[in-house]
Formats: structure tokens, sequence, C-alpha cells
């Protein structure tokens, strides 16, 4: 089977009047169709930079990247509904900017709504929603452009830790129904574990790719919270740690960076 | 609708005495400045040949509005300053729009834009009448670059302001920015536009007086002059006591426009 993705010695740096600073190095790794990749690594190392390349939003210093005949859907770290805009007007923003709102369209959009629990406040404002209601907003919002492939930049950061678990649980099991290849950029360890088929581990700036860890599960088609639960999730969390702790300690351990591995 | 408990009413009652307070003193000090005034001219305090009365100037109001000669001088200044404000609000977005959309204009005109917008405008005026003519064109035309420099500044200021994730989140969906100008730009910066119309309103006024100080023979800046300079302080100070009226409707009339947009906003 071809790869929907693949990036070949990506490397991207950023320039300011004060020098130069090395976001990734030699980035290669393929997606397969179907496949949820989860990237971790400290904050800083990069992995939004990786994402809004492969969204084609930058283009890469040196290397290639190359999204085979795929469309590419990216949600960002925020929901960024538009507060003047309706639910709906809000679901239908991405369609309305490529003139693709045919009724077909319109009624795929009003089908996701209903299945994502939103049907009823399509006429209302953004700021009527809860936390994990505009998260699954803005998921239908990407979604409805069809991507092939989905970026996730940290989608749950900005909910509280209960509606992260269930928001998680919540759109993890949506794009696997769906069949979607995902690439979920994260700094929660163990949220990478429970989504994740593969989970790329980048090290510190620059960011280059410490490891690629496979996550297999004694038990197929378990959710995301259902994951949590094993006891391979524990083993899986504990490798990828060792490996990002190992990160700080080859950079030479400032306090800076093992305050960040501790949130991590 | 629910019953109030007596807290809550003992509060609803509290403010609106206070709104009642309010009312009655601003009134108060209104017919108060209007009743000393007039009692000082009768009583010989002050000369009303120069400082006029409330009086003389309502009967001269009404010997005016009969025969129609206040309404048309409110008129005339009344649309200058509509059409200035309205090439102001044009004129302000679209440079605004420019400048946003282009860096390398915006960093090359940025000196250009700050000497302007801090020179006194009215000191313009007199070259404007020599290039333009002593015409209705030289004093809208004063009205706006009064204005139009000053709104530039703010809404370039404001566009710029506009939060880069949500930018972002337009490209990601395939957007150009043409669509971020009409998704996003314009529709985040609406009260920043409000609030700009809103001294725009104010110092269109005053550049269409000033204009009118300088090269008109009619409206309110040309009786303000011309009853100056033949000593009729009456004229004078009608002109000025409808110009406060005139403007705090136009004032008004944003305002009512802010809260409608405020809703949607």
């Amino acid at each position: 089977m071809n790869p929907i993705l693949t990036l070949d010695q990506i490397s991207f740096s950023y320039h300011s009047l004060d020098g130069e600073t090395a976001a990734l190095e030699n980035i290669n790794f393929q997606v397969m169709k179907g496949e949820f990749v989860a990237i971790v690594g400290p904050s800083g190392c990069g992995k939004s930079t990786l994402l809004s390349l492969i969204c084609g939003l930058i283009e890469p210093e040196s290397g290639t990247i190359r999204v085979d005949g795929a469309s590419v859907g990216y949600m960002l770290q925020k929901d960024h509904l538009l507060e003047w805009r309706t639910v709906y007007d809000n679901v239908t923003l991405g369609l309305e900017i490529q003139h693709k709102l045919t009724p077909e369209n319109k009624e795929k959009v009003l089908k996701m709504l209903k299945t994502y629990g939103l049907e009823h406040f399509k006429r209302s404002a953004p700021s009527e929603l809860s936390g994990g209601m505009r998260q699954r907003a803005a998921l239908i919002r990407t979604l409805a452009l069809e991507p092939d492939i989905l970026l996730l930049d940290e989608p749950f950061s900005a909910l509280d830790y209960q509606t992260r678990l269930e928001v998680g649980d919540d759109i993890g099991s949506i794009i696997r129904n769906a069949g979607k290849t995902a690439i979920l950029v994260t700094h929660d360890l163990s949220e990478a574990v429970s989504m994740g088929d593969r989970v790329i581990i980048l090290s510190h700036r620059p960011g280059t790719i410490k490891k690629i860890m496979p996550i297999t599960f004694e038990e197929k088609g378990l959710s995301p919270m259902q994951r949590r639960n094993t006891k391979e999730f524990h083993s899986y969390f504990n490798q990828i740690w060792k490996e990002l702790k190992g990160d700080g300690e080859a950079v030479g351990s400032t306090s800076k960076v093992s305050a960040e591995r501790e949130t991590s | 609708m629910e019953k109030l408990s007596a807290a809550q009413a003992k509060f609803l009652l509290k403010e609106k005495r206070h709104k009642q307070k309010v009312f009655f003193l601003r009134i108060l000090i209104l017919i108060l400045f209007i009743a000393v005034w007039e009692a000082a001219a009768r009583g010989g305090l002050i000369n009303d040949f120069i400082f006029s009365s409330p009086s003389r100037i309502g009967s001269l109001f009404l010997t005016m509005a009969k025969d129609g000669s206040i309404f048309y001088h409110i008129g005339v200044t009344l649309m200058e300053t509509v059409a200035s404000f309205l090439l102001v609000t044009v004129l302000g977005l679209l440079l605004a729009i420019l400048l946003w959309s282009n860096k390398g204009i915006s960093e090359t005109l940025e000196p250009y834009l700050v000497v302007l917008n801090s020179l006194p405008k009215s000191a313009l005026a007199p070259v404007l009448i020599v290039w333009l003519g002593n015409n209705l064109k030289t004093i809208i035309v004063v009205g706006i670059i009064i204005a139009v420099f000053g709104s530039i500044i703010t809404l370039t200021t404001g566009f710029l302001g506009v939060d880069q994730d949500k930018i972002k989140l337009i490209y990601t969906l395939g957007g150009k920015k043409k669509d971020v100008l009409s998704k996003v730009l314009v529709p985040s910066s609406i009260p920043i536009i409000i609030s700009t119309m809103k001294v725009n309103i104010g110092l269109c006024l005053v550049g269409i007086i000033i204009g009118e100080f300088l090269a008109a023979n009619k409206g309110l800046g040309y009786l303000i002059i011309y009853g100056s300079q033949v000593f009729k302080m009456d004229l004078v100070m009608l002109s000025i006591i409808v110009l406060c009226v005139l403007s705090a409707i136009l004032y008004y009339f944003i305002t009512m426009l802010e809260k409608k947009v405020k809703k949607k906003f």
C-alpha cells in the first residue's frame, strides 16, 4: 500500500532580525491511509510547525512533502468559532470559502450536526455552546470539507481535564469510525497513547525524530477511554516518557527543559 | 414573570430614584443657566447687545423659523457634514484595508500619515480655498481632511490587531486574503469602525464649520461669522445653540447604530 503522506528530509527554521531559530531538522516519516499518528515532544520542538508544513501554510526550507492526491484539513488548538456567525454559519465557513455550499453538502453538515448533538444549536451563537460542543463544532467545520488527512493541533488543550477526556474519546471515535487518516500533535502523552496507532517522539528544538513507536493493543477496536484502562497503556506511557526524559539529559538538562517535562 | 424578592424590588426602586434624581438635576442646571442669563440681561448686569439673552434668541428663532431661513442654513450644514462623514468613512476604510493588505505601502506611508494627522488641518483650509475655490467642494474637503488621517491610523491599527489565529483558520480552510478580509477582518473590526465613526461625526462638523467660516454664504458657520461681523450677537448665539443640538442629534444617531450592531457583534 502506498503511503498517503510522505515527509522526506524536512527542515525548517524561523528567521528574525535577532537570528535564526532552527525548528525542525531532517524529519522523515510516512503515514498510511486510515492511520492515526500522534506526535509528541517538549514545548517548542516544532510540532505545530510540522502541521503548518503538511497543510501547506508554510514551505519547507529543504526536503519534500508528498500528499498523494489527498486533501488536508487542519483543526487548530482553539476552536476559533466566529462569534458574529451562528453555529451553522460557522460549520459551513469552509464550504462557503471554497464555494461548495451545494444542497448535498448542506444536507451533510446538517446530518453531522445531528450526529454530534448540535442540531438544536445550529441557530445559536457560539457563546451559547459548552467547551466540548465548541470543539465538536470546530471538528464539523473541518470535516465538512471532507479532508482525506486530518491534522489536529492539540485540539483539546484549551478544555478542562474532564471535558478533555470526554471530547478526546468522542472525537477520537468519530475520526476512527469515519476511517480518516489523522495526525495529532500533543504534549499529553496519555492522549497520544490513547488515540494513536503510532507515536512519533520529537526531540527538543531543533525537532528531530527520536523514535517512532507503534502502539498495538491485544484487544482491537478500543475507544480512547477504554485504552486508558489497559496494562499496555501504562507500559507505552512509561516507554515514551523515558524517551522524552532521555532527551532532557542529552541537551544538558536545563531547568526549563525539566519544567517542560513535568507538564508533559 | 417571576415574582421579585423584596430585596430586589428595593434595589430596583433605589436605582430608579437615582436615575430620576440625575435627570432632574440635569434639567435644573439648564433651567438655572437660562434663568440667570435672562435675569442678568434684564437687570442690566450684562449688556444684552453683546451677550444676547435667551428671550432675544428665542424670538429671533421664531422669526427665522417663520421665513424658514434657519432651517435652510441647518440643512446646508447638515448636508455638508453628512456628505463629508460618509466620504471619510468610505475613504478611511478603503485606505486602511490597503495599508493592512500591503506591509510595504503601510511602512512607506507611515511617517507621512503621522505628520498629516498631527498637523492642525485648519491650517490647510485657506490653501484649499485658493486651490478649489470659494465653494461647497472646499467645505466638504475641509471636513474630510480633518477626520480622515486619524481614522486611517486607528482603523489600520485595529486591523493589524485582529487575532492571527483566526486569520490562520481562514487559510487552513483554503481561503485567500480576500476571504480573510470579508470573513474575519471586517466583521471583527465592526466595534472599532463604529467608535471611529463616533469620533468622525464630531470632527467632520468641526471641519465643516471651519470651512463655512472661510468659504460660505450659507450654513451655520456662515451665520456665526456674518453675525459677529455685523454685531448681531443674537444670531451668533442662536447658531451656536442650534449647532449644539445638531451635534447631539448626529452623535445620538451613531449611538443608535452602535446599539443595533452590538447585538450582533
